[in-house]
């Protein structure tokens, strides 16, 4: 075959992956969608992160309306402070509220912003002082049953901790309780 | 074992001289035009055919379970996600090993049967740079290619399963990908196995059809070695280089 049918076969094919490469990185990921422009930073301590993970969204009302930046472990309170970036054509008021919400039954975490009512607005390197952790399933879970338990145990008798405590096991483990109950 | 042992040996002392020697495939570039046109280009259709289908049985079974629990419109980010990190480079691969591979090794075997290896030594030309390094170069330079047609055609007849055979909401199909699939660590990390399967696959090729014996039967066992060394090789490496792309 001839050199120069060659060579434009080789470069058809060359061009061919690049636009393959190319339409995986705009169609198929996250290369534009993940464009929030110029953002500024502003920190939150949190009592529990659940299972936030690094540039997860942060949203308002819905609206995503920047990133997760950093997570940190804060040894002096044992606290989680994580780093977010907000865009720079959002403002918020100091005493946004930040929550940890999960998206769906079973989908990934998220901060949620609710915007207070203070003049002030926060800054770049701002604190966001209110926040409120994520919600661990076991602990709702447990602290359903304890107050189903405790009902129980006021109606009959009233007997040491130690009892109350196993009696808990015992109406878990039965689960007919957890059956009625209006989740 | 011992045998096994030496040409593992001699391999990597190919694949030495094959990285040194290689200068010469990219100052007389056209030797590797020539090769990525017989490799490369001549590999396409079995590719794309492969990938639209790949793609469309993807669709097909992942819709038939995702409809189960009612998150059908999750079904381009399960096509999606199959094909770059792993359908994608792994049978590109694999059909790289069976459609080019045994084409190198029987050349290269045949090359050797027939003294012509020896000639060019005669005349002062360095085999392994004449011979093995464009073919080598070539094969690596192809593979990544292949693999990105690969997955984005796969994506495409994916999306002609889903969208207007299937019914799924067209907005979603794509929204959910782009929110699912990351550049980097999913479509970057794709392209890196391409490149070493390149890498493995065309090296396993060469030394293959370089160590034949010459023979019209040592060449045909070199030629069916190359496809099941290969084929083990990627699958092989597959799993070393997503332990090692999996970190948290």
């Amino acid at each position: 075959m001839d050199r120069t049918t060659i060579d434009l076969w080789v470069g058809l094919f060359v061009a061919l992956g690049f636009a393959a490469l190319l339409g995986l990185a705009m169609k198929v990921g996250n290369l534009t969608a993940n464009k929030i422009g110029a953002t500024y930073s502003v920190t939150a301590a949190f009592g529990n992160i659940g299972s936030l993970k690094l540039n997860a969204p942060v949203k308002s009302a819905g609206v995503v309306v920047g990133r997760v930046d950093k997570i940190e472990f804060q040894s002096a309170n044992y606290e989680a402070i994580v780093t977010i970036n907000i865009d720079k054509r959002y403002d918020f008021p100091a005493d946004t509220f930040a929550n940890i919400y999960t998206a769906g039954l079973l989908g990934e975490q998220y901060v949620g912003l609710e915007a207070g009512g203070d003049e002030v607005v926060l800054k770049n390197g701002g604190k966001i002082a209110k926040t409120q952790d994520a919600i661990v399933l076991e602990k709702m879970i447990s602290q359903f049953l304890f107050s189903k338990a405790s009902e129980t145990d006021t109606k009959t008798t009233a007997p040491s901790a130690k009892d109350a405590a196993t009696g808990v096991e015992l109406k878990a483990g039965k689960s007919t309780e957890l059956g009625d109950a209006p989740f | 074992m011992i045998e096994r042992t030496w040409r593992v040996g001699v391999g990597a002392r190919l694949f030495a001289l094959t990285i040194i020697y290689s200068g010469e495939s990219f100052k007389r570039f056209h030797l590797t035009l020539r090769e990525i046109y017989f490799t490369g280009v001549m590999s396409l259709l079995i590719i794309v055919v492969s990938a639209f289908f790949v793609g469309m049985v993807l669709a097909l079974q992942g819709y038939n379970t995702l409809q189960k629990y009612g998150s059908s419109e999750a079904i381009g980010v399960l096509v999606a996600l199959a094909l770059v990190r792993e359908l994608g480079p792994v049978v590109t691969a694999l059909l790289f090993a069976g459609r080019a591979g045994t084409a190198i090794t029987a050349e290269i075997g045949l090359m050797k049967a027939t003294e012509q290896l020896s000639a060019m030594e005669m005349m002062a030309v360095n085999p392994i740079a004449r011979v093995v390094a464009p073919r080598f170069w070539a094969g690596v330079i192809s593979m990544p290619i292949l693999a990105a047609i690969f997955s984005m055609v796969g994506i495409l007849g994916g999306y002609l399963v889903a969208v207007p055979l299937i019914g799924v909401d067209d907005g979603a199909f794509w929204s959910q990908m782009q929110a699912n699939v990351d550049f980097r660590l999913d479509i970057v990390n794709g392209l890196i196995k391409s490149l070493v399967f390149g890498v493995a696959c065309t090296m396993i090729a060469l030394f293959e059809g370089f160590d034949a014996p010459p023979t019209a039967e040592g060449v045909s066992r070199a030629t069916t070695r190359t496809v099941v060394i290969s084929s083990l090789t990627v699958l092989a490496l597959d799993f070393v280089l997503t332990s090692f792309m999996m970190v948290v």
